[in-house]
């Protein structure tokens, strides 16, 4: 009494802005707030939320980099959901910006002592502007 | 006026297009969160007595747009008098909203102008944190939101909104139940997304009223080119009338002149 389990994975991700990505794929990694989670056609439901870092997700003959902040990803046999705070694509990064972004929160968090300082906030920041830095790095070096 | 209306109306109607599927799929996500969270509890699901509220007032940044501020306020104005025993304070959105109130000596409690020339979810953010913090804080028992719906082009309606607490989730018990497999607590993502609701919440609301206010502004602009235009025609009409009348008394005078040298 088996179902036959689907062999690709309707994948759709959102932003407050807008609809990123609709696509019918072969696999999908998502940056959970545990890890990153490998996803395929089939897996069980989850759900979990997001951290900031690189998804991606399979065609059937290239793979495609999304930079994601933050957000909720709910995963179903056939779909997989994540809503988004933002998602760019890497030609959408602004490469020297994130630079900048992962400097002020270096530079921010080596003066601990400051007590104006949220260190909750640039900690954030700077893993942002590493999620996008690696996201463009990922999709140069495939 | 009115062409430049029509295309920042069709941007703001792509631009609640475009939220949409986010809200959509937030929603759906709250709901089966909460259908999974053995007494969903939360801060900003809190029911108490309400005492003190929070009024926000969503109106334009400009006017030459028909009725759309003066409906807002007037609403606002009778939500006001309609609840004597709660001490509103108002939260202005929108700069005609806020001169508005200033003028009437109204309760103020905090104000946005210039907000709708770069909407952007950043903005819905931060006056959603403010809401949520006021709440949270106890300042307020119930934060309400009136603003203008965006109906059609030709109609907008004022409505009245409950923003917090969050209304009691109801559970889809028809629908069939998925068994989550859970990253994170179902409490602690419940924690996460609730602050999130509010925040889509707001810009909905944002962008509502900017697409019902490029709306009323096109049909305003249009109904004032339409006036103006009969207008002209009857005063064109005076015009060539008093022309007229003018010539035949000048020839008259100048055939009786020729008549009395005769």
């Amino acid at each position: 009494m088996t179902e036959a389990l689907p062999t690709e994975i309707e994948l759709a991700v959102v932003t407050p802005d807008r609809q990123v990505a609709r696509e019918r794929v072969k696999s999908v990694t998502i940056p959970g707030k545990s890890g990153y989670l490998g996803v395929l056609p089939g897996h069980a439901p989850l759900l979990t939320e997001l951290s900031p870092g690189t998804l991606s997700y399979s065609e059937t003959s290239k793979t495609v980099f999304l930079a994601v902040t933050w957000g909720f990803a709910e995963v179903l046999p056939g779909h997989v959901i994540v809503l988004a705070n933002t998602a760019e694509r890497p030609e959408e990064i602004d490469l020297a910006r994130a630079e900048r972004a992962k400097q002020r929160a270096e530079e921010r968090l080596k003066n601990l002592s400051d007590p104006e300082l949220d260190q909750e906030r640039a900690r954030e920041a700077l893993r942002r502007a590493i999620a996008r830095i690696e996201t463009a790095r990922h999709a140069k070096s495939v | 006026m009115k062409v430049v209306a029509a295309s920042r109306l069709r941007r703001a109607q792509e631009r609640i297009f475009g939220a949409r599927p986010y809200a959509r799929e937030m929603m759906a996500l709250m709901e089966s969160v909460a259908a999974h969270t053995p007494e969903p509890y939360h801060p900003l699901l809190e029911q108490r007595p309400v005492k003190k509220t929070l009024l926000v007032v969503v109106t334009a940044d400009r006017g030459l747009c028909g009725a759309f501020n003066a409906n807002l306020i007037r609403a606002a104005e009778s939500y006001v008098g309609q609840h004597p025993d709660l001490d509103v304070s108002l939260l202005a959105l929108g700069r005609k909203g806020r001169d508005a109130f200033r003028r009437r000596g109204m309760n103020l409690a905090g104000e946005r102008v210039n907000l709708f020339r770069n909407l952007d979810f950043s903005h819905a953010q931060e006056i959603a944190r403010e809401l949520t913090e006021s709440y949270t804080r106890r300042s307020v028992d119930a934060v309400d939101v009136i603003y203008n719906e965006f109906k059609s082009i030709l109609t907008q309606r004022v409505r009245i909104e409950r923003f917090l607490p969050i209304a009691p989730l109801r559970s889809q018990a028809g629908e069939l139940m998925v068994d989550y497999i859970y990253e994170q607590p179902p409490r602690e993502l419940f924690r996460a997304l609730a602050p999130r609701y509010v925040e889509i919440e707001v810009y909905r609301t944002l962008l509502e009223s900017q697409a019902a206010e490029h709306a009323a502004r096109m049909t305003a602009m249009d109904a004032a080119t339409n006036n103006a235009d009969e207008l002209i025609d009857s005063l064109t009409l005076t015009l060539n009338r008093l022309r007229q009348a003018a010539i035949t008394k000048e020839i008259i005078e100048v055939v009786s002149g020729a008549d009395a040298l005769r």
